[in-house]
């Protein structure tokens, strides 16, 4: 995973609560099985809509998307996670992010930052009074700086920790092979196994 | 001072305890019991595991299933789609070349991936379950901790049979009283979510607790574990009892012999002791409960079928009133419309949510001896092919067949809308699946979230309406003689 310790990109308010997993992704495009290629299927319903915020200048070029409370609710997909990255997307606000999502997010290098939802409102406003204000999403500091706002966001510690020094978690866990050796052999034998198998 | 449910079972699966490193705090390295795994969200991961060169960690704890993307009908012709043929066909190598124990279409321990683990005995008391889906938060009903985890969590645990995990926080659900004939655990879900909002229990894991969940059968209490994630949260439990015990006791992997003997043993010590707290407690009566329905496009939209569709202005919170105002538009409703006057189109009866037998049984006890409304399309698809299997031995399949229905194989279907059974746009449906989100069930589409009983009332009628909307069936129509209408509610 790459290192990042800052991003700097156009902001994209979605002024929308509940924007949920089925709306960043439909279900219809988790038939692919690449993990790449899924900017077509982002907000794809809503992308018909030639209004819609992503359709316009300049927010089509935009990186930082703002959004409403809850975002990311519903489904477990991590092609909404892909399918924002393909997009562009680095870096998503929000003042609540389903658990799942957040997730997801830490492992594929896209910044979920919890900002409070009065300054989200702040940002929204800049954002469409002034078209194309870039937002700075500074993980070290754990700021973002929109125009004159500069609010705080909050990530979990050792999220923000793997995405700056650009860690996988997978070789992360397996320098403790030897504690997940000895963990086994504690496991009670009433536990089930799939193998052999019994119908 | 006491633990609650959740922490037991959390403490009992710790590999290594987080520390501080650098100023930063390690989350905890949690060891997984039962890894489900099925078509859509896993051949990414078998992919990164083959790049990276790594082997599966455990296939012995690991089982597959084809559900989310297979078609419900003609199921011995080769898919049609070649893009899904395509999923289904990497499941199946994925599986092979890994050594996974796979149930395919057309096997008849093929089923939604939350229905089998339960069905075979896998899932029990006291597991940390994990699946790349959000619904696996079902298999908590048993009192394991069951999560819904990304793709790249599906490799993770494909690797190492670990996960590294930040603690939740807890929640209790209280729900005290006896339900009223005609109001089930679907009922209790969606006003709990109601409650608390979609966002409520984001952080949490949620115990169900009181006489009212004591009362429930395991079908009826994986219904409402089910929905946990529909309130933000990560995980909901019940904790086991005898009403476990009996279900798990001669399944194919339930403990046999002096295992069975230990791990009910081990069971019965996993409950909230009596002085452990929780972070945050919610209470619900059970007497005052009516049968939920949702009006708009989230779950935690929903009011009594009583009552009729909100209006925009009902809300304080600007961000709810926008989206009443969204969803309105989207529902095509006016606002003080009885939900009783809400005429639908299609009824969807399936779905991890309520598929099991009981919930066919339940709609079928609704549906004997009486007509469908002409203008309904009712769909019938059985959680797993073993459910479709009881059913048609109990002949609930010739009740729906006689009454218009359509029978289907086992599979998502309609639910989340990735195979062929999709919403026309426009088209209305009450759904007794998890999710009324824009075009979830087919592009333009539109739901409302019911109990099972619901929507056999519904397709009975026409509009949404509970049983008790019912006229009586009249005597001989109602032969063979059954035990009654009500026995199964709740």
């Amino acid at each position: 995973m790459e290192k990042i310790t800052t991003h700097t990109g156009i902001g994209v308010p979605l002024r929308q609560s509940n924007v949920d997993t089925d709306q960043i992704i439909p279900a219809v495009y988790l038939k692919r099985i690449t993990r790449t290629g899924f900017e077509d299927a982002l907000f794809a319903a809503w992308r018909k809509d030639e209004n819609f915020i992503l359709n316009r200048e300049p927010f089509n070029r935009g990186s930082v998307l703002v959004a409403g409370p809850d975002f990311a609710t519903g489904s477990s997909r991590e092609h909404a996670v892909w399918a924002l990255k393909d997009f562009g997307f680095r870096a998503v606000l929000s003042s609540r992010f389903a658990d799942i999502f957040r997730g997801n997010s830490g492992k594929q290098g896209l910044v979920a930052a919890q900002v409070a939802q009065d300054d989200i409102e702040l940002i929204w406003k800049e954002l469409e009074n002034h078209p194309g204000t870039e937002i700075t999403v500074d993980l070290e500091a754990r700021l973002v700086t929109c125009g004159s706002i500069v609010a705080p966001f909050q990530i979990d510690d050792y999220t923000r920790w793997r995405l700056l020094e650009g860690l996988d978690d997978i070789g992360l866990t397996l320098r403790h092979e030897e504690a997940i050796t000895a963990y086994e052999a504690t496991r009670p034998g009433f536990k089930p196994t799939t193998l052999p198998a019994r119908t | 001072m006491g633990k609650t449910l959740a922490e037991k079972v959390w403490e009992s699966h710790i590999v290594r305890r987080g520390e501080v490193v650098n100023g930063q705090a390690e989350p905890d390295l949690l060891y997984i019991d039962l890894h489900l795994v099925h078509e859509v969200t896993s051949p990414q991961a078998f992919e990164g595991l083959r790049l990276a060169g790594r082997k599966l960690r455990r296939p012995d704890l690991t089982i597959a299933t084809e559900d989310h993307n297979t078609p419900t009908i003609n199921i011995d012709r080769p898919i049609a789609d070649p893009t899904s043929r395509t999923q289904i066909e990497t499941l199946r190598a994925n599986c092979r070349e890994f050594g996974v124990r796979l149930h395919s279409l057309g096997d008849a321990q093929q089923g939604i991936v939350h229905i089998i683990g339960p069905q075979l005995g896998l899932t029990q008391p006291g597991m940390t379950v994990v699946c790349g889906d959000s619904h696996t938060s079902t298999h908590g009903a048993f009192g394991s901790l069951a999560m819904g985890i990304g793709t790249s969590e599906v490799e993770h645990v494909m690797a190492t049979q670990t996960l590294p995990l930040t603690p939740f926080k807890t929640m209790a659900i209280n729900v005290e009283g006896t339900l009223k004939p005609g109001v089930t655990s679907k009922d209790i879900i969606l006003a709990v979510i109601a409650k608390i909002g979609t966002g409520g229990g984001q952080g949490y894991v949620l115990e169900y607790r009181g006489s009212a969940i004591r009362a429930l059968s395991m079908d009826a209490r994986m219904t409402i574990c089910n929905m946990s994630i529909e309130a933000g949260a990560r995980a909901g439990m019940v904790a086991p009892d005898e009403t476990t015990f009996e279900y798990l006791l001669g399944r194919p992997h339930a403990p046999q012999g002096a295992d069975w003997d230990a791990a009910v043993e081990y069971w019965r010590t996993l409950r909230t002791d009596d002085d452990a707290t929780f972070d945050a407690e919610v209470f619900l009566d059970a007497n005052e409960l009516e049968p939920f329905v949702t009006w708009g496009t989230n779950p935690g939209q929903g009011v009594s079928l009583s009552q009729s569709v909100p209006a925009p202005d009902d809300f304080a919170d600007e961000n709810e009133k926008a989206a009443c105002k969204r969803a309105l538009d989207y529902m095509a409703l006016e606002a003080g419309t009885p939900m009783k006057d809400i005429r639908v189109d299609t009824v969807f009866l399936g779905s991890c949510t309520n598929s099991r037998v009981e919930d066919l049984r339940l709609a079928a006890d609704i549906i004997r001896g009486r007509q469908k409304d002409p203008n309904i399309r009712m769909m019938v698809v059985p959680g797993s092919a073993r459910v479709r299997l009881e059913a048609e031995a109990e002949g609930l399949d010739k009740v729906f067949k006689d009454f218009g229905a359509e029978w289907r194989f086992a599979g998502c279907s309609m639910c989340l809308g990735m195979n062929p059974d999709q919403l026309a746009p426009g088209e209305r449906c009450a759904s007794t699946s998890n999710r009324n989100f824009e075009g979830r069930q087919g592009k333009g589409g539109r739901t409302h979230l019911v109990s099972p009983v619901v929507a056999a009332a519904t397709a009975v009628r026409g509009t949404l309406s509970s049983p008790s909307d019912l006229d009586p069936v009249p005597p001989a129509a109602a032969l063979p003689a059954d035990d009654g209408t009500t026995s199964h509610a709740a």
